[in-house]
């Protein structure tokens, strides 16, 4: 309605979001004003796949989206697709994934008499039900995520890997979409999946898989999703995307703040969002899951090393280069200048021992023991 | 012309499945299949070994295919996506109609840039056909108001059939609004008044 009076002063920006938890910062900037406050007419579009977001913003029907962290960093390199410059100025939120396995392949792993609460010990207990099904000569278990460039598909790898397990030949890794993960593991096609929110809860609520680990607590933190875009596009439009960048980090704060979840929830819920129960939202809101957290050219380096350690793509100074390059937390301390807050992060010990140097790429993936067995070639 | 390679058609939609069938085969191409039912996709697709396989956006099961970009064991043969770096235009024209290609790799891109037009205007015209088909839906819609806001009129002014359908029209023309919009207000007004 007050659209038309203001319109000269209010600049229509599209995104597209995929149905997960983690799309709230750029629900509540639309619902709770603060896009509107900053000038800007956010148009939300709900995607069903990632490859849809990703092809959407490359050919300019988004100006921005909710993307995986390692999707723009993907477009960057022209890993998988064509190369397109893509940026991510801010993070949308970390945590929030989990390891959920089907109620059978848990009690396997469950005899062990390990703690499986301890992702090392459960590592464990699940490579020695690995090494059984191998001498019955059984099908090799299989686990879904939801794509190749996810934090799923990083964090799977890296706690099987830890562990002693050879993601790419002890298991099978399947991408499936998020909302038929819960309908693929209680109909037995897989036998565990790492996904966000809600869909563990969700799996767990219909009695279907039961939550083995947060993906935080076998995963150095980083963050899950971010904000991407085509960098032609943030060039042209700095005052919208500063903005922009304005409007959402308000809406993080407002989103991580406890007080807010109930309301969030029931947003989220809607049937243009998420489309799901709004209590299975609010139990999801009460994990480890953060809005407001932070992107930086360290994170982007850590998953350009998990992606030339599993064969996605060659180590090299411009894949290193590109990595760094598009995320881009300067835009975002611009934006908010004075107010910027870098929020705190938590620094975890890592699980298989081997530290991250982010001046060391090379070192750190030649300190892995397990990776992608042609590596030698591929280089 | 490419009627040896197997292409591969991952639609929920039978009507859009059928028109794009059509289309290939009127093109020379025998060997396609379709799959609605995207269960086990990716060992399904590996059983068929298809050179092609499209897919409309709406699919979710999109980002499944997005798996054999990668070179693993679970695919015998790489996928890639068609277009290139120099084909933009054909990525837009393919987003703007709502499917997307990917090939095995190593294809002859020539042999390909035509099932990829055909694919792009047959989704099209489709998308036309749902178009025109809501349209008519709506203008059937329209003319059922504006017959029961006629009668009502007719009714409670005790004029012609013409004569209500001139009233209702000069007001539309007054108000700047569609004859069916004053219509459906007469009807509401009727039932909150009756």
């Amino acid at each position: 309605m007050a659209k038309t009076e203001s319109a000269s002063n209010i600049t229509t920006v599209r995104a597209g979001f995929i149905p997960l938890v983690d799309c709230a910062v750029l629900v509540v900037a639309r619902e709770k004003g603060f896009a509107e406050a900053h000038g800007i007419d956010l148009q939300l579009f709900k995607e069903v796949s990632w490859a849809n977001i990703r092809d959407r913003v490359n050919v300019g029907q988004f100006d921005v989206a909710h993307m995986l962290a390692g999707m723009p960093i993907a477009a960057n390199m022209g890993i998988g697709h064509i190369k397109v410059p893509m940026i991510a100025p801010m993070a949308l939120g970390a945590g929030g994934n989990a390891i959920t396995l089907s109620y059978g392949l848990y009690e396997a792993l469950a005899q062990s008499g390990l703690d499986l609460l301890a992702p090392l010990a459960s590592g464990d207990a699940l490579r020695a039900v690995i090494e059984r099904r191998r001498v019955q000569g059984l099908e090799p278990l299989t686990f879904g995520m939801v794509f190749p460039f996810s934090n799923h598909n990083y964090q799977l790898r890296y706690w099987m890997a830890a562990a002693g397990i050879d993601p790419d030949f002890d298991v099978r890794l399947v991408v499936i979409p998020p909302p038929f993960m819960v309908q693929s593991l209680q109909a037995g096609q897989i036998d565990g999946f790492c996904v966000g929110e809600p869909w563990n809860t969700l799996a767990a609520k219909k009695g279907v898989g039961k939550v083995l680990l947060s993906g935080s607590s076998v995963w150095p933190d980083g963050p899950e999703k971010v904000l991407g875009m085509q960098e032609s596009w943030a060039q042209n439009n700095p005052d919208v995307l500063a903005a922009l960048l304005r409007a959402l980090d308000q809406a993080a704060r407002w989103a991580d703040d406890h007080a807010h979840h109930a309301e969030l929830a029931g947003i989220l819920a809607r049937a243009e969002y998420l489309d799901v129960p709004e209590r299975h939202i609010a139990l999801a809101l009460e994990g480890d899951l953060r809005f407001c957290t932070a992107a930086s050219c360290d994170h982007a380096l850590w998953l350009y090393a998990q992606m030339v350690r599993w064969g996605q793509t060659l180590l090299l100074p411009s894949g290193e280069q590109a990595a760094c390059c598009t995320y881009r937390p300067d835009l975002l301390a611009d934006a908010l200048g004075k107010n910027h807050v870098q929020p705190q992060i938590p620094n975890v010990r890592p699980l298989d021992g081997v530290v991250f140097d982010p001046a060391d790429v090379a070192g750190y993936i030649a300190a892995e023991s397990i990776k992608c067995r042609n590596f030698e070639q591929k280089k | 012309m490419g009627s040896d390679l197997k292409i591969l058609v991952i639609d929920e939609d039978p009507v859009r499945a059928a028109i794009l069938k059509d289309g290939l085969s009127d093109a020379g191409h025998v060997r396609v299949e379709w799959i609605t039912d995207t269960a086990n996709l990716l060992v399904r697709i590996a059983a068929l070994d298809p050179d092609v396989v499209l897919i409309d956006l709406e699919n979710p099961n999109r980002d499944v295919l997005e798996q054999m970009f990668q070179v693993s064991r679970a695919v015998k043969r790489p996928i890639a996506m068609f277009v290139d770096q120099s084909d933009s235009a054909m990525i837009t024209a393919s987003v703007d109609a709502g499917v997307s290609a990917y090939i095995v790799d190593g294809l002859k891109k020539e042999r390909i840039k035509s099932i990829l037009d055909m694919t792009i205007s047959r989704f099209n015209a489709f998308s036309r056909l749902q178009r025109e088909l809501d349209d008519a839906k709506s203008q059937l819609q329209e003319r059922k108001v504006i017959d029961r806001a006629k009668g009502i009129l007719m009714r409670q002014k005790g004029i012609s059939e013409d004569e209500a359908y001139a009233l209702l029209r000069r007001n539309a023309m007054n108000q700047k609004k569609k004859i069916a919009e004053i219509a459906a207000s007469v009807v509401t007004a009727a039932d909150l008044l009756s």
